[in-house]
């Protein structure tokens, strides 16, 4: 198991993905002798989970059921411990291709947050790629390190804590991406530039707020970056359901001559419905995480 | 680890017969860099040959002939330095006779090969109300000008970004109407990364399948599956990937499904069936006619026009003789790769299933899931939403799958200027919707314990029929 390539069974040490039902989801590290208590019951990793294919169903104590799931960073990103607020797959997906990101892709990130972006260049940039990725709190570095220890990434990542706005990257001239998710983005976009390759590159700006946005948008341009596009990309769930509607009654056919027909279609009866699969949207929809600002620095 | 001087250069340098993109402002076009061939980008005729040698990235000013030429001195925004402009619009009045230059004017002014820049200066100068626009109104005229009358264009180099916005911009039909954030989504949700083998029925020109190449860096493998007599894959080539990545890249004729899971797959491929046998009979008599001619030779006598016969149907036996081995090796490598591509999905362990085409996606997506390895991903793109709710539904109904979620994106750009920030346009609806999920161990269980699908609510009156 590693978050950059897939295994078939489920082995000590592992990272798994308990899948309990619709949305729910947890992570799971797999050790001899562990047990993993959950609304349906307990999971003892010995004989449950280690040894079984990913995507198996798991009974637990009580009965039911879940399945286990091999990691992916789209799995890991609802499923993730929070400690600070993080990107979800809509942006990442965005980020991923706006920011042109491929095997072998040299990636610099800050804030590194609670990782839930960097698993996904991660997986990306893998195998041939690098990511470097900036935390300015100490334990949030340590805890992302830690992370990437277990998940088998480290050799494609290297975590620094540091403040970006102040020290930058760490490297200069080697990024293919740069990615900023940081209060004041504008005060690192010398960094960022120094850090990307002479021959150009791409940046990403993540902020929630449109006055952060314009700050940035202005440094960039001061900088010399290109093609300074700033947008947001929502997501609209599709709930599928099956709904029904009743007809409405009009009461007894009263036409004063019978109908020769009459016989053959008889009147429908009061008390129908049609039933039909339609789709609703989820009583809230996440209306706005934050507005993506993408840059292109030219050839120096 | 720095750059180093010129040979990371030459990455960087457009080679002839590179597949590049030319763009000038959000227009895209993708050609192939040919010696001496012309190419129209925005109703203009370019020859690219001055490229060669140029680095990506590098604008050119299209000169009068097509020819490029470098472009000398980046256009700056001009600093508003005494900027001479009005409050507001109240006293501007909008006859269409401000601009003093005429249509011929403006010709003339590029007939003697002024550049864009100079253009809109001489717009600017001959115009009786621009000083009295607003600052705003100022920078949008000379936006709009510059648009109109910019003569530069960009060499970039292609990648799924630039690939995905040219085709959506230019042609939707071709890729059913997916729109580049949709699939981004896509490639996102269905993990596709390196070294893992990934199953595709696209009809998008190959842009879906051109995009999960490049992000598999040519690692792992792809397998294509297509409908008909072969796979579409024009929009791959412009990607202009090194000849490695078409390694890992195998195509499959759907129509072979059924006798692939038979295990009866006879190995012919039935698009070149019908060739190969219409060619074996012409070889047929042919090689009778070879084997026959010699003794017929013998046997005549030899007369002069015999002789320059003799020899005409010797050439043309040769020719026959190597066009059919030369069909041969190519119906042997056909039924070669067949055969690998079919070995390949014997395993029934790909990793990743991504299906974007103007087919009903359902039974194309149940027949296919079953090639998946359990927990692995898969994602489903239709033009329309209601192909995908039926998917949703008999994937409920047969179990096998998890997580499954009917989505669509919205993008809204933003204008961000200094006290002029908004939205620009907002494109919903226009990119089409997606069906992803991720494959368990498969039992047919109809009816779960834990049903995903909350039950419709119980009407209060009589309902239902009997």
């Amino acid at each position: 198991m590693s978050f950059v390539e897939y295994s078939e069974c489920i082995q000590d040490s592992d990272v798994a993905i308990i899948y309990l039902g619709h949305n729910s989801v947890m992570p799971v590290k797999v050790q001899h002798g562990a047990q993993t208590q959950t609304r349906y019951g307990v999971i003892r990793h010995s004989s449950d989970l280690i040894g079984q294919r990913y995507g198996s169903k798991v009974t637990c104590s009580k009965g039911g059921w879940v399945y286990v799931l091999h990691p992916t960073p789209e799995l890991w990103t609802v499923s993730l411990p929070h400690r600070t607020q993080i990107l979800y797959t809509t942006d990442i997906a965005t980020i991923t291709m706006m920011l042109d990101l491929k095997p072998g892709s040299i990636v610099c990130e800050s804030g590194t947050g609670s990782g839930s972006l960097s698993h996904a260049i991660l997986r990306t940039i893998a195998p041939t790629g690098h990511l470097h990725t900036v935390e300015f709190h100490k334990q949030r570095s340590e805890k992302a390190a830690e992370e990437f220890s277990e998940h088998r990434v480290s050799h494609l990542v290297t975590v620094r804590n540091q403040d970006v706005c102040k020290d930058g990257f760490g490297v200069t001239g080697v990024a293919d991406a740069v990615f900023l998710d940081i209060p004041s983005p504008w005060e690192a976009v010398g960094h960022a530039k120094a850090a990307l390759k002479k021959h150009g590159g791409r940046l990403c700006s993540f902020s929630p707020c449109i006055e952060q946005v314009q700050r940035t948008a202005e440094a960039l341009t001061d900088h010399g970056f290109e093609e300074i596009n700033t947008l947001e990309v929502l997501l609209r769930v599709h709930d599928v359901r099956t709904v029904s509607l009743p007809l409405p009654d009009y009461g007894p056919d009263c036409s004063a001559h019978p109908e020769p027909d009459a016989m053959e279609t008889p009147p429908p009866p009061s008390h129908a419905s049609i039933s039909m699969k339609t789709t609703t949207p989820p009583r809230e929809l996440p209306g706005h995480t934050g507005y993506l600002i993408f840059a292109t620095k030219p050839r120096t | 680890m720095a750059d180093t001087g010129d040979d990371d250069d030459d990455r960087y340098r457009i080679k002839e017969g590179d597949y590049v993109v030319l763009k000038r402002g959000d227009i895209y076009k993708s050609v192939q860099i040919l010696p001496k061939k012309k190419v129209i980008f925005e109703k203009q005729w370019i020859f690219l040959d001055n490229a060669v040698g140029c680095l990506y990235g590098d604008t050119f000013e299209i000169g009068a002939g097509g020819g490029l030429q470098p472009q000398n001195t980046k256009t700056t925004e001009s600093p508003p330095d005494s900027k001479v402009a009005g409050t507001d619009n109240r006293n501007i009045i909008d006859d269409g006779k401000s601009q003093k230059l005429t249509k011929d004017d403006i010709e003339k002014l590029k007939d003697q090969g002024l550049r864009g820049q100079e253009i809109v200066q001489q717009l600017i100068e001959n115009s009786s109300t621009f000083s009295n626009k607003t600052g705003y109104a100022q920078d949008k005229y000379i936006k709009k000008k510059k648009k109109k009358y910019e003569n530069t264009v960009t060499v970039l180099r292609p990648n799924c970004r630039i690939l995905a916005m040219m085709y959506h911009g230019r042609e939707p039909g071709k890729i059913c109407h997916l729109r580049y954030d949709t699939l981004a989504q896509m490639l996102t949700l269905a993990n596709i990364h390196a070294n893992s083998k990934v199953l595709v029925f696209e009809t998008c020109a190959g842009l879906v399948l051109g995009s999960i190449m490049e992000r598999m860096g040519g690692f792992g493998t792809v397998i294509q599956m297509f409908p008909g007599e072969g796979p579409v894959r024009a929009g791959v080539e412009s990607f202009g990937f090194p000849a490695h990545f078409y390694e890992t890249l195998h195509e499959f004729p759907i129509c072979h499904l059924n006798a692939l899971e038979a295990g009866t797959l006879n190995k012919r491929p039935v698009a070149g069936e019908k060739e190969s046998t219409a060619e074996e009979e012409e070889v047929l008599p042919g090689a009778d006619q070879q084997d026959g001619s010699p003794d017929d030779q013998s046997m005549e006598t030899v007369s002069g026009d015999a002789k320059v016969q003799d020899q005409k149907q010797k050439e043309e036996e040769k020719r026959r003789e190597a066009k059919a081995l030369e069909k041969k090796v190519k119906l042997e490598e056909k039924q070669r790769k067949l055969a690998a591509a079919a070995a390949q999905l014997d395993g029934r362990n790909a990793d990743g299933l991504v299906i974007a085409s103007r087919f009903h996606p359902c039974p194309v997506l149940l027949r296919l899931l079953r090639f998946l390895s359990p927990s692995r991903p898969f994602a489903v793109y239709s033009q329309y939403l209601e192909p995908l709710i039926e998917c949703y539904t008999k994937l409920k109904e047969q179990g096998g799958a998890v997580g499954l979620k009917v989505t669509d994106t919205w993008l809204r750009h933003y204008q961000v200027l200094p006290n002029r920030t908004h939205p620009r346009l907002l494109m919903s609806g226009g990119g089409g919707y997606l069906l992803s999920g991720t494959t368990v161990a498969s039992e047919r269980s109809a009816g779960s314990l834990q049903s995903e699908e909350p039950a419709p609510k119980r009407q209060k009156l009589k309902d239902t029929l009997g």
